[in-house]
C-alpha cells in the first residue's frame, strides 16, 4: 500500500485522450439516436453511455491509480446499482408472465 | 494538547487520582467547547441528548395512539389527525431515533476507543453529521408544527405525491438532510476500522461491536442515496408536474415501493445489526467466556448486511409486484434469517456452561435474544407469500416490527448504555433500579406487543382508529403494556441522570471486561490513551482475564461485588 500513499501524476496526454474519446463517444451517441435500431436503440445508448462512464471513473477520477480498496469502494456503489435496478426490472418484466395480469 | 500534558505531569509525580485526572468531560468547559467540539466522545453525548428528545416526543405520539384504541370508538382524534399522529410515531422513532440510535451514540464513543485510536478518522466530518441531523431534525418539526403529515412514515405514492395535503414536502426535506448524517456517520466509521487500527489489532481481533457498526455503516453509506433520491422523486412529482409515480404521466406508483424499501428494509439491518454488536460483547462479559463463534458472528454480521439489500420487495406481496418477484424475495428473507440465527445460537452456546452474572445489561440482553428470536421467526410467518396475504397491513405486522425495532433494537440500546455508561460517564448506576427497569421494560413489552399478534391474526387492521369491539380486550392489554413500558423506560432516565452527580466512581473496569476501552480510564482523556495501545492478545479473553484477578486481590473485585 505503501506505494500508493502518494499521488500518483497523470501526463496530461492521457487526460486529453480521454476527453477526446468522450467526445467522440459522445457523437456516436447523438449519431445512434438518429438510426432507429428497433429493440436495440436501448441497449446501443446504454453501451455506450457505460463506456463513457467507466472512462470518467478510471481516469478522470484516478481509480485506475488508487489503491484495491478504492477499487473495491467504488466497485461496490456499482454492484448495489446493479442490486437496484436488476432486482426492480425483474419485477417489471414479470409482471406479464401471468396470463391474465396487470402489466 | 492540555489534556495530555496534565495527565503526564500527574502521573510524573505518582499522586495520580481520579479526582484531579483530566477527562474528555472536565477538559473545557461551556456550551462553545461542546458545540465546536471534535471530540467524537462529545459528539457522541450531544447525539445522546438529541436521540433522546426525539425518542420522547416518538414516545409520546406513541402514547397517543395508545390512548385513543384503548375504546373502539373515536374518541380523541378524528381519522385524519390519528393519521398524522401514528406518521409522527414512526417518523420521529425511525429516522430521528433508531437509526441513530446505537451507531451514533454508543458507536461513535467506542468505535475508535475500541481500535485505539484518538478519535474517528474525520473529527469534523463527525461534528457535521451532528448539525445535519438537527437541521434536518429541525425541518421535520417545524413540519409537524405547522400541521403535520399523514402518510405515515412510508410516503407511499401516489397519496404522498399527488393526494395528501399534510407538509409532505418539508417532512422530506427533513429526512432528506438526515440521511446525510448517517452516510457521514458510516462513512466515518468504514475508514476509521480501515485506517485507523492500533498496532497488532487486526480484523480478527475487533470486538464484535466494531464488526457490526461496520456492517451497519456499509448499509448507510450504500442504501441512504437511494432513499433520498426517492425522495427527490417525490418533490419532483408534486412541485413539477414530472411523471414518475403517476400513472396518468406515465409513472408507476409501485416503483416508489422499490426505491423506498431499498433502502428502508436494510434500514432495519442499521438499527438491529450495532444491536446484536452490543450484546455480542454483553454475553460475552456477563456470561465470563470467549464468545462462541467468533468468526461467525463477525461474518453473519456482514451477511446480513449484503443479503439484508436483496429482501426488500417482501413488503410489495400484495402491491401488484409481480408473482415471480415475490417469490425471490421471499426466497432471500428466508435466507437473510441464516445469519441472524447463527447469531442467536451463538449466544446460546456462549452461555453454555458460563458463569452467568445477572446484571442490568445482561438482563437488557437476555430479553434482546428472546424478543428478537420472536421478532425474527414472525418474520418468517411475514415473508410466507401465502400467510402474508392474510397477515399484511394487520396488527400482526405492527407486533412483528415492534419485537424486532423495539424489543431487539431498543433493549440493545439500553443494554449498552447501561453496560458503557460507567465508562462514558465515569459512574454507576444504581444496579437494583437498573435490574428492576429491565425486567419491567420486558413485562411491559410484552404486554404491550403480545395481544397485537393476536388481534393482527384475527383481522384488526393498522392504521385504524376504529375498530370492531371484539379487539378492544386486545386493544386494552396492549394500551396498559404502554404504560408499564413507557414508566420502564423513564426509571433509567431518572436514575442515569440521578449517577451523574451522586452515582459511585466507576474505576476503569468495573465489570472486568475484555477489550481496549476498558483499559483506559473512565472517563477517557480526550485522546482517549495516553499511551498508543497495542494489542498482543484475542479478544474475550476472559478465562485469561479471571485467572489473573483470581490470583491477585484487586481492586477491581471489590468494586464488582458492590456493584454486580
Amino acid at each position: 500500500m505503501s506505494d500508493h500513499s502518494e499521488h500518483h501524476i497523470v501526463p496530461l496526454k492521457v487526460y486529453f485522450l480521454v476527453f477526446s474519446a468522450l467526445m467522440i463517444l459522445l457523437f456516436v451517441t447523438v449519431g445512434v439516436a438518429m438510426v432507429n435500431l428497433g429493440p436495440f436503440n436501448i441497449y446501443v445508448a446504454m453501451s455506450i453511455a457505460i463506456i463513457k462512464a467507466v472512462l470518467v471513473v478510471l481516469y478522470f477520477m484516478h481509480v485506475r491509480y488508487s489503491t484495491r480498496l478504492t477499487m473495491v469502494v467504488a466497485a461496490a456503489g456499482f454492484i448495489w446499482l446493479v442490486f437496484l435496478l436488476g432486482i426492480t426490472i425483474l419485477d417489471y418484466t414479470s409482471r406479464s408472465w401471468i396470463p391474465g395480469s396487470y402489466q | 494538547m492540555d489534556t495530555t500534558s496534565t495527565v503526564e505531569r500527574v502521573s510524573a509525580t505518582g499522586i495520580i487520582s481520579d479526582t484531579i485526572r483530566t477527562n474528555f468531560l472536565n477538559a473545557d468547559y461551556g456550551i462553545k467547547s461542546w458545540l465546536l467540539t471534535k471530540d467524537h466522545k462529545r459528539i457522541a453525548i450531544l447525539y445522546l441528548i438529541s436521540i433522546t428528545v426525539f425518542f420522547m416526543i416518538g414516545g409520546a405520539f406513541a402514547a397517543m395512539i395508545r390512548m385513543e384504541l384503548i375504546t373502539p370508538e373515536a374518541d380523541v382524534f378524528t381519522s385524519e389527525a390519528y393519521n398524522k399522529v401514528f406518521t409522527t410515531h414512526g417518523i420521529m422513532m425511525v429516522f430521528f431515533f433508531l437509526i441513530p440510535s446505537i451507531p451514533a451514540t454508543l458507536g461513535n464513543f467506542l468505535v475508535p476507543v475500541m481500535v485505539g485510536a484518538r478519535d474517528l478518522a474525520f473529527p469534523r466530518i463527525n461534528l457535521l453529521s451532528w448539525y445535519i441531523y438537527v437541521i434536518g431534525g429541525l425541518f421535520t418539526l417545524t413540519a409537524l408544527v405547522l400541521g403535520g403529515v399523514d402518510t405515515g412514515w412510508t410516503f407511499y405514492t401516489p397519496y404522498s405525491s399527488t393526494y395528501s395535503n399534510g407538509y409532505v414536502m418539508l417532512t422530506g426535506i427533513g429526512i432528506f438532510i438526515t440521511g446525510f448524517s448517517s452516510i457521514l456517520t458510516g462513512l466515518n466509521f468504514i475508514v476509521t476500522v480501515h485506517k485507523m487500527r492500533a498496532p497488532g489489532l487486526g480484523w480478527f481481533r475487533l470486538p464484535l461491536f466494531v464488526w457490526a457498526n461496520y456492517a451497519a455503516s456499509l448499509i448507510m453509506v450504500l442504501g441512504t442515496p437511494v432513499v433520498a433520491i426517492g425522495i427527490v422523486m417525490i418533490a419532483l412529482e408534486r412541485g413539477l408536474g414530472l411523471g414518475i409515480f403517476d400513472p396518468r404521466l406515465g409513472g408507476d406508483p409501485v416503483l416508489f415501493q422499490h426505491i423506498f424499501w431499498f433502502y428502508s428494509h436494510p434500514a432495519v439491518y442499521i438499527m438491529i445489526l450495532p444491536g446484536m454488536g452490543v450484546v455480542s460483547e454483553i454475553m460475552a462479559c456477563f456470561s465470563r467466556r470467549h464468545i462462541f463463534g467468533y468468526k461467525f458472528i463477525a461474518f453473519s454480521s456482514l451477511g446480513i448486511a449484503i443479503i439484508g439489500f436483496l429482501v426488500w420487495g417482501h413488503h410489495m406481496f400484495v402491491s401488484g409486484q409481480s408473482s415471480y418477484a415475490g417469490i425471490v424475495f421471499s426466497l432471500f428473507t428466508f435466507i437473510v434469517a441464516v445469519p441472524s440465527a447463527i447469531k442467536v445460537f451463538n449466544w446460546t452456546a456462549t452461555m453454555h456452561k458460563g458463569r452467568i452474572v445477572y446484571s442490568t445489561p445482561m438482563m437488557y440482553a437476555l430479553g434482546f435474544i428472546g424478543l428478537f428470536l420472536v421478532g425474527g421467526l414472525t418474520g418468517l410467518f411475514c415473508a410466507s407469500l401465502g400467510v402474508d396475504i392474510h397477515i399484511h397491513d394487520t396488527y400482526f405486522i405492527v407486533a412483528h416490527f415492534h419485537y424486532v425495532m423495539v424489543g431487539g433494537s431498543v433493549m440493545a440500546y439500553l443494554g449498552g448504555i447501561h453496560f458503557w455508561w460507567p465508562k462514558m460517564t465515569g459512574r454507576m448506576y444504581p444496579e437494583g433500579w437498573g435490574r428492576f427497569s429491565a425486567l419491567l421494560v420486558f413485562v411491559g413489552f410484552n404486554l404491550t406487543f403480545f395481544p397485537q399478534f393476536i388481534a393482527g391474526y384475527l383481522g384488526m387492521p393498522r392504521r385504524y382508529h376504529v375498530y370492531p369491539p371484539e379487539f378492544q380486550i386486545y386493544n386494552v392489554l396492549s394500551s396498559g403494556g404502554a404504560l408499564v413500558l413507557g414508566i420502564g423506560f423513564m426509571i433509567p432516565l431518572i436514575y442515569l441522570f440521578w449517577s451523574l452527580k451522586y452515582g459511585e466512581k466507576a474505576g476503569p473496569n468495573p465489570w472486568r471486561a475484555a477489550g481496549l476501552e476498558w483499559e483506559t480510564t473512565s472517563p477517557p482523556p480526550t485522546f482517549n490513551f495516553d499511551y498508543q495501545p497495542v494489542v498482543d492478545h484475542e479478544p474475550y479473553n476472559y478465562s485469561e482475564i479471571d485467572a489473573r484477578s483470581s490470583a491477585t486481590v484487586s481492586t477491581h473485585s471489590v468494586q464488582e461485588e458492590q456493584h454486580v
